[in-house]
């Protein structure tokens, strides 16, 4: 599903990805961990089009087609959702109208019917309800006023609703208590443990993988997967730390 | 009778104006004449499509209201000129939007004057300009000496969607009483890229995406307006041909 194949991305013509490889099929969940500073965020941004992130070497195909080719818009269309480690507030733009224009920019690209207010309305309902966010929150500015956990929720909600075949979730624990990652972690599980459908986590702790098990964890250090292995990797990084492991 | 002479751009409050267009427009006819009785209630939305300059005077009785929604859109030129006079305990309130691309040069331009004590005063504006275009909001609050308790407030934000377009905005206060609240705020700023790029990692098209932002950022001006949502169509369809 996506093939990341030496990929190098500076930041400000600073070099942050030194060639960078992933192969992720359909089925599988990946877990990203890392230190601080080794290019996590970087390699989530590259994946999801932000401006100012510049692929100078190598290339990322998702379905075959060149990822790396397409506007951030059209990355959505076609399949790829990026949660972001800090949702971003935007006062005044409704969260409910904002995700019915873009699911159904993302239908209409790729030659869908529009769904109806009333349809929208109850997938909305249904995905907040299993992400335990109140209907109302979705009826309030995007993200604005929200706490860290109730934005990481709606982040999944948007997930839920947008129904993805790859989700590139960049920290989505971060800034969530004990009870909001169980619901996290459940809601991850059930909009995308599916054979058709991939996760790639990026994390910096164990805590979220064992709610979400991933079938594989790769540890990236300065720009690069240093090393590849199973779900014990990550309990082996929590024992002993990055620095043994990454050296 | 004598006409007046043409203002040139030394005059303060044609200081950004296209004289050129305002050449071809004078003499202009005399102000609109608008006076709301003590305790009356006056409302009105005001669209600007045609390139004008309307000039409206207009005076609030003890105790009156007055709400007036601008939505200042078309024409090369374009002006709008409120001359306000608030009696004891008047309230008036603006919500004005002035959207402009190509070369256009639109204008808001108040003089809103406190003459007596207790009348409240809220401006709110909003301005979102592309291309070449020019927005000016000139807006001056006059406090007389014995208007006390005078509370007005003056809001001014400018958007601009590329680097050619110009803001200017010019709150000006002339206090002669003691006790009074004038608070004024401004702004000119551009879209937010971060959140920009937020919208269209969803699906929006980049279009869609500062068309909604823009949407929200101009919205809240006609809150209350009788007719908001034909102001808010007209506006939205103006915000479309800018992005």
């Amino acid at each position: 599903m996506l093939e990341i194949s030496n990929l190098h991305a500076t930041v400000a013509d600073k070099p942050i990805l030194k060639g960078l490889s992933l192969a992720i099929n359909a089925g599988e969940i990946h877990a990203i961990m890392g230190p601080n500073g080794a290019g996590k965020s970087t390699l989530s941004y590259v994946l999801g089009g932000r401006p100012g992130y510049e692929v100078t070497e190598g290339s990322a195909t998702f379905d075959g087609q060149d990822l790396l080719d397409m506007e951030p818009h059209e990355r959505a269309a076609a399949g790829l959702f990026l949660g972001f480690q800090y949702p971003v507030e935007i006062p005044g733009v409704s969260n409910v109208q904002f995700l019915r224009e873009s699911l159904n920019a993302q239908r209409k690209a790729r030659g869908e019917e529009p769904l109806s207010g009333g349809d929208f309305l109850k997938l909305a309902r249904e995905k907040a309800g299993l992400l335990k966010l109140d209907m109302d929150m979705l009826k309030r500015p995007v993200n604005v006023g929200f706490s860290g956990g109730e934005k990481k929720r709606n982040e999944m909600v948007q997930m839920g609703i947008l129904d993805p075949k790859l989700a590139i979730l960049d920290e989505t624990d971060s800034g969530l208590d004990i009870d909001a990652l169980r619901v996290v972690g459940d809601g991850i599980n059930s909009i995308m443990r599916r054979p058709d459908k991939a996760v790639l986590l990026i994390t910096h702790y164990q805590r979220l993988l064992d709610y979400v098990q991933p079938d594989f964890v790769h540890v990236l250090a300065a720009g690069r997967i240093v090393k590849s292995g199973g779900p014990e990797l990550a309990r082996e990084l929590e024992a002993h730390g990055y620095a043994e492991i990454a050296a | 009778m004598m006409t007046a002479p043409i203002p040139t751009r030394r005059d303060e409050a044609w200081r950004y104006s296209d004289i050129q267009a305002l050449t071809r427009l004078w003499p202009l006819p005399a102000p609109e004449s608008i006076i709301v009785p003590a305790g009356g209630d006056y409302r009105r939305a005001i669209v600007q499509n045609a390139g004008d300059i309307r000039q409206i005077e207009l005076v609030l009785g003890k105790g009156a209201t007055a709400s007036l929604h601008v939505l200042n859109i078309g024409g090369a030129y374009g002006r709008i000129e409120l001359a306000v006079t608030l009696h004891e305990g008047a309230d008036f309130h603006l919500g004005a939007a002035q959207i402009g691309g190509g070369e256009q040069n639109l204008e808001i331009v108040t003089t809103v004057t406190h003459a007596e004590p207790g009348a409240t005063s809220r401006q709110v504006v909003r301005s979102v300009l592309g291309g070449t275009a020019t927005g000016t909001y000139l807006g001056k609050v006059a406090v007389a000496r014995d208007a006390q308790q005078t509370d007005s407030e003056q809001d001014v934000k400018a958007m601009l969607l590329g680097r050619s377009a110009t803001a200017n905005a010019k709150p000006e206060l002339e206090i002669y009483a003691d006790d009074v609240k004038c608070a004024h705020g401004c702004a000119i700023g551009e879209l937010d890229a971060t959140a920009l790029y937020y919208l269209q990692s969803r699906g929006l098209p980049p279009g869609e995406a500062k068309k909604l932002m823009l949407q929200a950022f101009v919205a809240g001006v006609f809150d209350g307006a009788e007719d908001e949502e034909q102001l808010q169509a007209l506006a939205l369809a103006k915000l479309g041909e800018l992005v």
